[in-house]
């Protein structure tokens, strides 16, 4: 139990499964920090996402097995990846316009009802369209395996570690650089005031939705790669933990999100591997009560929304 | 959203100005009374005339009515704690589940215990309350919509925990063999379901006259201040922090009440009745029904229940009968959730209030379409201006 090379090997499994926490949990962050709604359909819209990548290689490209060439490979993932964060970003700008826009000034509570009964379509629709029964999705990386400390590290963790780093990277940079992003923390800080320098409200709303949206698709892709089996309720326990995950840390905060999302990987990860496999949900719904109890700006602190 | 041209004055404010109205006001528990006698004799028989007989036998609609009451008696105290007080719990289902687990350990022959039924309803809804209030304490300063994550989140854990504590409560298996109510003497079984019934018909005519008294106590007023805008309720020296646990813990034990009753019907309690879908199925039942009016809500939630367990099975096999082509093929259970997130979403956008609205809630859902007549920062037509 306390093998160092098996502890090793977690850890390897726990940044791949905090990859994707954190990939969701950005989409949380940032669709509070700017409108400070809990996108309660956000863990659904990453549902939907898995189901589309598994329809896309299995329908569209009639993959099934894993591609030993690396060209074909990468041709493959870049297609992928970009049609499911695209078709998942288009996604989260429709629920936004149709559900959440129009309440926009109502009080709290009705966008809140209207994201839980947009979580409720989502997931029938794909328990109609596929079924209620998991499906399989396939791997579509070769297994390749590395050796270190005497642990077996998959190439696909690693890809998954470094795809999720890249992209943190490049929404920082978005955020922080462009001028999108300057108009993203404006309408963050103060809806009204940005409107009135000229920031294009909805658009920069919109936009905010498809960036958090597609994230959740490259999530998506990772999950089916890595886990091979999806379900239509999975969005809900998955959404739960990586909303959690951008409490812990700091909601608004995108850094604090991403690093939320590996600690909750981590804590999944380890709770299993003693034996605690059964109430890791538990624990993980445990800190999240914790956290919003006794600190809920989180570890981090906000960055985006400063009206807590 | 604009406003409608027609007559100002609503269906309901029409209604009551009429004199019955007002003697019904003055004399609100006598007309509970009144009204839920007549309903509840008039559903048995609704059940053995016509059009309904012929869907199940009058035994099987008096079983869909007892079991719709637990959902009404469910909504009803959500309703106190979303409706009145206006905070959002989203977990509600784990107070049911406490209640029923506590008649579960407290009449099954899992522990060889043997309290009888009617003080277990007590003290059913009062560990639910307790546990509302353990909850509430710590959280209820948070915010309205950490609060319903919050909520969410214990909802998830309570179901969890008594999953996974099989050595205390079964498992997966749950507690089977938990006892009937028995009332001097007269032991409730499977072949008495009318005795179910009128217990249950009398359940809710207490809840629903404990509810009208509340609502026109000091503390109803206190929610529906808090609800409003809490900073002027805080201003006008209400303690908002008891305000809200008192509506925690007197929802909470309404959830208690009905977990004590539905684990005596069905004598069996087990982890899978309390997932998340039950919460959301009452949170739909109260807004549907229009939050903050407790007959809107039971009506609401009754209705729903029956449409959703009755009607939707028959229209399978109405049209599987009939032989329509594509809508015999469409199981229409399966949409049920479906058609329960549409009818939110819908509700939400089109008519916030419900289908039988409050009066004072309506006038808060729809104060932004006067504000926004005042201000200038209506969205759509400055950024076409700009």
């Amino acid at each position: 139990m306390f093998d160092p090379a098996v502890l090793t090997q977690q850890f390897f499994n726990a940044l791949a499964l905090g990859s994707i926490y954190a990939l969701v949990a950005l989409g949380y962050t940032l669709v509070y920090g700017i409108i400070e709604l809990i996108n309660f359909a956000h863990g659904d819209v990453f549902m939907v996402g898995t189901f589309t990548a598994m329809w896309f290689i299995t329908t569209i490209l009639m993959m099934n097995r894993s591609i030993e060439d690396p060209v074909l490979l990468i041709g493959v993932l870049l297609l992928v990846f970009t049609v499911v964060m695209i078709f998942l970003g288009v996604v989260g700008v429709i629920i936004e316009r149709f559900a959440y826009r129009p309440l926009r000034r109502a009080p709290r509570l009705a966008p809140l009802l209207t994201a839980i009964g947009v979580s409720f379509i989502l997931q029938n629709l794909i328990q109609v369209i596929f079924g209620p029964s998991p499906e399989t999705t396939p791997k579509l990386f070769p297994n390749i395996r590395f050796q270190f400390l005497g642990a077996n590290i998959s190439l696909l963790a690693i890809f998954i570690f470094a795809l999720t780093i890249s992209l943190i990277i490049a929404l920082q940079f978005f955020v922080n650089r462009t001028r999108l992003g300057r108009a993203m923390r404006s309408t963050a800080q103060d809806r009204e005031a940005a409107q009135l320098m000229g920031v294009d409200i909805n658009r920069t709303i919109a936009t905010t939705f498809f960036i958090g949206s597609a994230l959740a698709g490259a999530g998506s892709v990772v999950y089916g790669l890595y886990y091979g089996q999806i379900v239509f309720t999975l969005g809900f326990s998955s959404g739960l933990k990586a909303f959690t995950a951008a409490v812990l840390g700091g909601i608004g905060n995108t850094t604090g999100a991403a690093f939320g999302g590996f600690f909750i990987g981590f804590v999944e990860v380890y709770a299993s591997h003693f034996g605690y496999a059964r109430w890791s949900s538990a624990f993980v719904f445990g800190i999240l009560i914790l956290v919003l109890v006794f600190r809920p700006s989180g570890l981090f602190g906000q960055q985006l929304g400063e009206r807590a | 959203m604009t406003r409608t041209a027609a007559d100002p004055r609503s269906f309901t404010e029409r209604m009551n100005a009429s004199p019955v109205a007002t003697w019904m006001r003055r004399h609100r528990s006598i007309s509970i009374i009144v009204l839920m006698t007549l309903v509840s004799a008039a559903l048995p028989i609704l059940a053995i005339v016509p059009p309904f007989s012929s869907f199940q036998t009058q035994t099987a609609w008096l079983n869909s009515y007892i079991l719709a009451g637990v959902y009404v008696l469910l909504a009803l105290g959500l309703n106190i704690v979303v409706g009145l007080a206006g905070l959002l719990d989203l977990g509600y289902a784990a107070f049911f589940a406490i209640g029923s687990y506590t008649f579960a350990f407290a009449a099954s022959p899992i522990y060889g215990l043997d309290i009888p039924f009617w003080p277990m309803v007590l003290i059913g809804a009062g560990i639910a309350a307790v546990f509302g209030i353990l909850l509430g304490a710590p959280t209820l300063r948070l915010r309205g919509d950490y609060l319903a994550i919050v909520t969410l989140g214990f909802g998830e854990i309570v179901p969890i925990v008594f999953l996974n504590a099989d050595r205390f409560t079964g498992g997966t298996n749950g507690v089977r063999g938990i006892q009937s109510p028995e009332l001097l003497g007269f032991q409730f079984t499977t072949a008495t379901i009318f005795a179910y019934y009128i217990v249950m018909a009398a359940l809710i005519t207490v809840t629903l006259i404990f509810i009208y008294r509340l609502q026109a106590s000091r503390l109803g007023r206190a929610w529906m201040a808090l609800r409003e805008d809490e900073l002027a309720a805080a201003s006008s020296g209400i303690n908002t922090v008891t305000t809200k646990l008192l509506a925690f813990a007197l929802g909470a034990s309404t959830a208690g009440l009905a977990g004590v009753f539905s684990a005596s019907k069905l004598t069996f309690v087990g982890p899978d009745q309390f997932k998340f879908v039950v919460s959301f199925t009452v949170l739909a039942m109260v807004v549907l029904g229009g939050m903050g009016n407790a007959w809107g809500v039971a009506i609401g939630a009754f209705l729903l229940y029956i449409i959703q367990t009755v009607f939707l099975k028959l229209l399978n096999s109405f049209f599987g009968n009939l032989d329509v082509p594509i809508l015999s093929d469409i199981d229409f259970i399966q949409y049920q959730f479906l058609l329960y997130g549409l009818a939110l979403v819908t509700m939400m956008l089109l008519r916030p209030e419900g289908f039988f609205p409050s009066i004072r809630r309506k006038q808060e859902l729809h104060a932004e379409e006067d504000d926004g007549l005042e201000e200038l920062t209506l969205p759509e037509d400055t950024s076409a201006r700009m």
